[in-house]
């Protein structure tokens, strides 16, 4: 498959788009939960048991052909029936996925024992009952297709779409999934300028996080004075329980590349590097194979369709540094230096990698850019809001009872994102909080759930949009101990230039670690939210002015837990060793002796009134009575209990 | 040189050493070859004593300290050898919410080693990971490539007597 000219490649996606009977697919997701469930030996099992040969390489889309049923003539036809890994599905939680094509259907936890049943169900043209994806009321959907599926159907997936239908190597399967629209009507009828343009004009903000308008950035790229220009892919994802763009580059690294491309040729740059983190590997592989296929293919190299433009993308991967996020510091990275952040005086865009003008976007951004271009500024901005047009990846995860990957239009609320698509809090405790934002975001508590999730709304009510990690926390989760691990992390990984990051963290950490073992001492709260403040006012880089937000947040919205912890030692969540207490209330136990099953330390005991009780003395306050008593009946309590 | 030379000699074997300079002389003179070495180099070799890193400097003409500076600064690269199998505890948000914290007290104890740490017979590496991206099974427990969802302290023993 080569295209030389534009034409070449126009009259390679209307045969595609002709061919009618595409036959049935069988899917099975291929995302980091799934492949970690086992999905790789399913998929080897369904090949097996399709009558082709197993492989170890891992470009298995294989075809074989089957008789199907067709209904209602009740007559038997034979179908090509193929099977393929794709990228991340979404429905993490309920792994390993299998989807099936044309139907539409989802099973869900598929095991070994399910294959039969699901090549049966196909041939049968019905859906396979056993493992339907859960519909309503958590029952198995009678039709397990994405619409009688919550967690699927209250979804917009445009960047995420592709993904569960196709194979990530496959350039081809790419191509008819209206893959390079974009590229052709940007080399075909559209001048540069025009690019950066519809760009600006579809309010595209930086999925990154900081939200920077992206037609603009391109813009003064594009008018920057130069003969070299970069355009480069942040890849660098580090945000603790964030893993979108690590789910695009594994499940749809050609359409991050389409973008990167466009964005070459609308602001005249030759060299491409997408900047990626040595902790994804198969990220890297993916994005390798796909590079190679689109050389061979014409798509990347020289005179590309004919058109003149040349363009050749490259992978670095990055060391290990949350920092490199940063946009200087990714930049004096790939330099192969240490990766720290320089005041930006003067702009990446007029100076940037090797000194010449930069375009920086994240992966989330740039896999933006085909869609935009194929259908329009006006649709895009069509979805979402006014200043914030589009839809947002999210990875919903934590105590939440569907945890996955999302996509939803900007302006969706917390309540619809958590409730709705996360079918609430995992087993159904009461929800405390939502982090967003990553490191440099917050955490908001109940009475903000109905924030819309936009740029400008979450930067309001103290948090941040940020790469799209998503956090659910429960009442046994301790606002302060949350502080504690996200400035744990933040010291760990500031890059020591500037001193109010590198010794104002410490002097948080060192209160907070105080605050969670016990020590807290009357001011501490005060004294955080001072530090907090001259932090945000004099660090160099994004690190350092957003790093107190984690504190600000919860101080904001969690004040009376910090008191607690400053002046009474106490733990309200029962998280922080030592300050808190365990204790069955007796009116409420109805005595199962479930906690007494599970207990480790072997100390609660049965009273002569069947009833149970903790002995304080051997309790070790691990919690485990806590989570399995079915009736609510232990608790958390800040006194000092006597054994009788 | 040749004190030098004899220092590696003392860590590698001399087919490592050729591979050391191989990749050495595959990105010299590119411009940020640097970490692409070091990275490569590490791979190779298991990890980059100083021996090592003199003999990058020398190859990429670059002083010593900038090598240094680069291997201390990026948290991929060590200068101790490794354990056969590397333990990562999962301590991204979801993980940690989940009960990482736990799970990693419980790792220390087991293999009587501290996080960043190798254990005497060199069986076993203990790190921290922040995300895997595997959050739906958090928390999550990643020996060498396989990775252990939903895992508990109660079920480490069973699961650490897999690697010997």
């Amino acid at each position: 498959m080569r295209f030389d000219t534009l034409s070449d490649l126009k009259n390679y996606k209307n045969e595609i788009s002709q061919k009618q009977d595409k036959g049935k697919e069988i899917w099975i997701c291929g995302g980091p939960g799934c492949v970690a469930n086992g999905s790789m030996a399913i998929a080897e099992e369904f090949i097996k048991a399709l009558g082709n040969k197993s492989s170890s390489d891992e470009n298995t889309s294989l075809w074989h052909s089957i008789k199907v049923l067709i209904r209602p003539e009740e007559k038997e036809t034979e179908k090509l029936i193929r099977t393929g890994i794709t990228g991340c599905m979404g429905p993490c939680e309920n792994g390993p996925v299998v989807h099936v094509e044309p139907d539409g259907l989802y099973y869900q936890k598929v095991t070994v024992d399910d294959i039969e049943g699901i090549i049966g169900s196909i041939k049968e043209n019905i859906p396979y009952k056993a493992k339907a994806m859960s519909g309503l009321d958590d029952k198995p959907a009678e039709v397990p297709s994405a619409e009688n599926i919550p967690f699927l159907a209250k979804q917009k997936k445009i960047i995420l779409g592709k993904m569960s239908t196709m194979s990530p190597l496959d350039l081809e399967d790419y191509i008819a999934h209206g893959g390079y629209s974009g590229l052709i009507r940007a080399l075909e009828s559209m001048a540069p300028e025009e690019i950066c343009n519809e760009i600006k004009a579809s309010g595209l903000r930086g999925r990154g996080g900081g939200g920077f308008p992206t037609g603009v950035k391109w813009e003064s790229c594009r008018n920057s004075a130069s003969e070299m220009r970069y355009v480069l892919v942040n890849g660098d994802e580090g945000d603790p329980g964030a893993f979108m763009d690590r789910a695009l580059m594994e499940g749809d690294p050609y359409s991050v590349i389409e973008g990167l491309t466009i964005g070459a040729y609308a602001i005249g740059s030759s060299e491409g590097i997408i900047y990626v983190r040595h902790e994804y590997p198969l990220a890297v592989k993916r994005l390798a194979n796909a590079i190679k296929n689109l050389e061979e293919a014409g798509l990347l190299g020289t005179n590309i369709l004919g058109t003149g433009f040349d363009f050749h993308v490259e992978i670095c991967e990055g060391g290990g540094s949350f920092v490199c996020g940063e946009s200087t510091a990714l930049m004096t990275s790939i330099e192969g230096k240490p990766g720290v952040p320089r005041v930006k005086y003067i702009r990446s865009t007029e100076r940037g990698l090797w000194e010449s003008p930069t375009v920086l976007n994240n992966v989330e951004t740039w896999a933006n850019v085909p869609h935009i271009i194929t259908n329009g500024s006006e649709w895009f901005r069509s979805i979402g809001t006014e200043n914030n047009s589009g839809t947002k990846v999210f990875a919903l995860v934590g105590k939440v009872k569907n945890t996955g990957l999302v996509e939803v239009p900007m302006g969706t609320t917390l309540r619809q994102i958590i409730y709705d698509i996360g079918g609430g809090v995992a087993q159904k405790r009461p929800f405390k909080a939502v982090q967003t934002g990553g490191p440099s975001g917050g955490c908001l508590p109940a009475s903000m759930l109905d924030t819309p999730v936009d740029f400008d709304s979450l930067t309001e009510a103290g948090s941040m949009m940020g790469s799209g990690g998503m956090i659910v926390m429960d009442d046994r989760t301790c606002m302060v101990d949350i502080a504690r691990y996200f400035i744990d992390f933040l010291v760990e990984e500031s890059c020591g230039k500037c001193v109010p990051c590198r010794e104002g963290l410490k002097k948080m950490q060192m209160i907070l670690h105080d605050l969670t073992n016990g020590k807290g001492r009357e001011g501490d709260t005060k004294a955080l939210e001072d530090l907090a403040e001259d932090i945000s006012d004099t660090s160099l880089c994004a690190l350092g002015q957003s790093a107190a937000n984690p504190v600000l947040s919860t101080i904001k919205y969690f004040k009376e837990e910090y008191i607690e912890h400053e002046k009474e030692h106490f733990c309200r969540s029962g998280v922080c060793q030592g300050m808190f207490r365990i204790k069955i209330d007796e009116e409420k136990c109805k005595s199962c002796g479930l906690c007494s099953k599970n207990c480790p330390a072997d100390t609660i005991e049965k009273l002569d009134s069947g009833k149970y009780c903790i002995k304080q003395e051997g309790c070790i306050r691990c919690g485990a009575c806590f989570e399995v008593c079915p009736f609510s009946s232990v608790d958390i309590v800040n006194e000092v209990i006597d054994d009788d | 040189m040749n004190a030098e030379h004899s220092e590696l000699l003392k860590e590698f074997t001399a087919e490592e050493v050729a591979t050391l300079d191989e990749i050495i002389a595959r990105h010299k003179g590119t411009p940020g070859g640097l970490i692409p070495v070091l990275e490569e180099a590490q791979v190779a070799l298991g990890y980059l004593p100083a021996s090592v890193q003199k003999r990058v400097a020398k190859g990429l003409n670059l002083p010593v300290s900038r090598v240094y500076g680069v291997v201390t600064f990026y948290s991929f690269f060590t200068m101790t050898p490794r354990g056969r199998h590397t333990i990562r505890v999962c301590l991204g948000t979801a993980c940690y919410v989940r009960g990482g914290k736990a799970l990693a007290e419980a790792i220390k104890k087991e293999v009587g080693i501290s996080e960043g740490e190798t254990t005497e017979d060199r069986r076993f590496t203990f790190e921290s990971v922040r995300c895997l991206g595997a959050c739906g099974l958090g928390p999550v427990v990643v020996i060498n490539d396989d990775v252990h969802g939903r895992m508990k302290p109660s079920k480490l023993t069973e699961v650490l007597d897999l690697y010997s």
